[in-house]
């Protein structure tokens, strides 16, 4: 670039031969050069102006852009940062104690259509109908042809069926995935587990949910995916429960009963490992609630936590216990057994005449109503209250159970004396077998409440006392020597120590007023073994009848007290139990002669 | 000087351009990786299940009690009973074989007897 002079000396001599002052020439020049340097200023800086308004104009586009994309696609869940194991979103299994599988899962295949698209509608309907023998062809072909775009066929179908659909080949059927709640044992622990069925249903899912039993009880456990798969361990004990509906279903049909229940208990934890109740059902196709009629004879119906009876004599341990608790009597006291017992229009009999007295003991091993009746008037209503309070027999039992709270023990409105002295030996107050079970536990452990609970235990806070441990031990005494010389003679285990008590009560008419002649409960409330006692096993068969003798018998001791025992003779080896056989010792015989 | 810090400057960026490139990359095929361990441990665990449900329904006790009365006459297995347990004293033991002695040694042993004798 040739830079102009301020002051060229063409101009300053020409200006000066004119007389001009040439001073003028250079601030002209001068004025002209500023002017061209800021035009160049100005035109980079609009340069720069424009880089940089470009540069922003980017950097904002692709945020926008980015923004655009976020708020327009799909949420995805991060997976490279996902924490936890992402997969076990299924419904979590139900086992027994021992880790065995109660219920699980199984992945199947739901079939649903799309009628529009399919090419020969009525030869799809036609296969359908053969793999499906419920399903109506010309129902199948009547929605097939309408104007319907989704069709559900079938729920869950198996793998053949699934196979078979297949080669129907028509393209309107599709297949979803879908989550089947499994039992694999049938109806073993039915009544506990319950059921589960489908809540809300897609074509790519279903949510199972729990419709009964512990399925319904812990179906937030169950379907928590924090849990990520852990199992929802029960106290049951899978054998013993099979062997214990074997046993309890032979029985039931031999003693020609309607039904019958089992709850087998340990007594220091209060864990059920065993509770049966039959008539039973198959909870992978549950039958449908009972709309008319008594509930309590569907197949559904749990007679062990349910069944609120009243369950006879075998309370009558739980007068002589409070009332050695309370130093009312020891074992050999005396007790007025003259009858009838008269209170003002009632009169209470005893089943024999029992003569002028009997020791406590007596009462209990002969099963005497008017004994326990005298004891109880000793005690008193309100201690009475308070000692079945203490027991749990006034309120619904603690199971893990939706149906627990349904068990609501029937107790009288008015705690009179007259139902002090019935209730002191098992009428007017009803109560489940697991009240009972509950019951017998708290007596034979030693003295301390127990709390019954369908899931494994590890550790357990001993229960607040309700009796002493030498009274406890004392009625454990009492109730083996039922078994051994009273009512329950059949109730006899070698090697297991069975004590007992039975209790036969007639069942209450359904329309009120009295109760029936020739309906009973009988019921077996045992502990074994009776040196230490471990478990205790109620037996309810609910109006049995043993006719092998000229006239039917019903008492307990004929009835429930045989089935007691062969369960216990099937169950206690099951559960590690020794039998206790006193094996005389090998002296030294010599055979001298013949 | 300057314009040599440029060119090392322009250089590193190319540089560190490159290994971000790769990283990128190699994450991707990573994340890629995992999804697809994931939908394979899915499976197994589907297989699992599946196995384990088949294992308990073989193993249900009604099953089991069925084919234990079928399979009487060659099993002869009956339901656990008290008179099972037994003690140990009750066991015989097999009796360990001893081994033939393949080198015997002479040992006389007269001379202690004699003097046992005497003690």
């Amino acid at each position: 670039m040739i830079r102009t002079p301020l002051r060229p000396l063409a101009r300053v001599l020409k200006a000066r031969a004119k007389g001009e002052n040439p001073d003028a020439i250079e601030a002209e020049n001068r004025a002209r050069r500023h002017e061209a340097m800021a035009d160049k200023h100005r035109q980079r800086a609009e340069g720069r102006l424009l880089v940089l308004g470009l540069a922003f104009f980017c950097a904002f586009g692709v945020i926008g852009m980015r923004m655009g994309t976020l708020a327009g696609s799909v949420p995805e869940e991060p997976r490279a940062s996902a924490v936890g194991n992402p997969i076990i979103g299924q419904r979590s299994d139900i086992v027994d104690r021992n880790g065995r599988i109660l219920a699980t899962n199984l992945q199947t295949h739901s079939l649903y259509a799309h009628p529009r698209d399919m090419i020969d509608p009525a030869y799809t309907a036609k296969g359908l109908a053969q793999i499906f023998p419920e399903l109506d062809e010309a129902e199948l072909l009547a929605n097939f042809t309408s104007d319907r775009r989704f069709l559900w066929i079938r729920r869950q179908i198996s793998p053949e069926q699934m196979q078979a659909v297949h080669d129907i080949g028509s393209p309107g059927l599709l297949f979803g995935p879908r989550e089947m709640r499994l039992y694999p044992n049938g109806s073993i622990a039915a009544h506990i587990l319950g059921g589960a069925s489908y809540g809300r249903e897609g074509v790519a899912s279903a949510e199972v949910i729990g419709v009964a039993g512990v399925e319904s009880k812990f179906d937030g456990f169950l379907r928590d995916p924090a849990n990520e798969g852990a199992p929802l361990e029960l106290s049951l004990d899978l054998t013993v429960q099979a062997a214990a509906e074997r046993v309890l279903a032979g029985g039931m049909s031999i003693m020609n009963a309607k039904g019958a229940a089992s709850v087998l208990m340990d007594i220091h934890t209060g864990e059920i490992i065993s509770m049966v109740s039959l008539p039973d059902f198959d909870p992978n196709n549950r039958p449908r609630v009972l709309t008319t009629g008594d509930q309590s004879d569907s197949p559904l119906f749990n007679r062990a936590v349910q069944g609120v009876y009243e369950l006879g004599s075998v309370f009558k341990i739980f007068t002589t216990a409070q009332a050695m608790e309370l130093g009312l009597v020891n074992a050999n006291t005396m007790i007025d057994t003259q009858g009838p017992l008269t209170w003002g229009r009632f009169r209470i009999r005893d089943f024999h005449d029992y003569g002028p007295e009997l020791s406590t003991t007596d009462v209990i091993v002969e099963s005497s109503n008017i004994g326990t009746a005298r004891i109880a008037m000793q005690i008193g209503a309100e201690r009475q209250r308070d000692f079945l309070g203490a027991l749990g027999f006034l309120e619904p039992t603690p199971l893990e159970m939706v149906e627990a709270p349904t068990g609501r023990p029937l107790l009288p409105p008015n705690w009179s004396e007259i139902s002090t002295m019935t209730i002191s030996y098992g009428h007017g107050l009803s109560s489940s077998p697991v009240h009972l079970a509950a019951g017998y536990a708290a007596i034979a452990n030693g003295g301390t409440r127990v709390e019954p609970t369908l899931l494994r235990r590890t550790n357990v806070e001993v229960g607040p006392r309700v009796i002493s441990e030498a009274v406890s031990a004392r009625s454990v005494d009492m109730l083996r020597q039922v078994v051994q010389r009273g009512t329950a003679s059949f109730g006899e285990v070698r090697g297991y120590e069975v004590g007992g008590k039975t209790g036969t009560a007639d069942k209450p008419r359904a329309a009120g007023g009295g109760y029936y002649d020739d309906k009973v409960i009988s019921t077996f409330a045992s502990v074994f073994p009776a040196s230490d006692p471990k478990y205790v096993l109620i037996v309810t068969l609910d109006e049995p009848s043993e006719n092998s003798g000229a006239e039917p018998r019903r008492t307990a001791g004929w009835t429930a007290v045989p089935v007691a025992a062969e369960m216990i003779r099937r169950i206690a080896p099951l559960l590690g139990l020794r039998p206790q056989v006193d094996t005389p010792q090998q002296v030294g015989v010599t055979l001298t002669s013949n | 000087m300057r314009g040599l810090f440029f060119v090392l400057a322009a250089f590193a960026v190319m540089a560190l351009g490159f290994w971000a490139y790769q990283e990128n990359y190699k994450t991707q095929a990573e994340i890629a990786d995992v999804r697809g361990l994931h939908s394979e441990i899915g499976a197994a665990h589907e297989r699992l299940g599946m196995l384990r449900a088949e294992w308990a329904y073989l193993n249900r006790p009604d099953r089991l009690a069925d084919l234990a009365d079928l399979n009487f006459d060659r099993l002869g297995l009956l339901p656990l009973m008290p008179d099972a347990f037994g003690r140990v004293d009750q066991i015989i033991y097999p009796i360990p074989q001893i081994l033939p002695i393949t080198n015997p040694i002479e040992l006389s042993s007269g001379g202690f007897d004699e003097q046992d004798n005497d003690l």
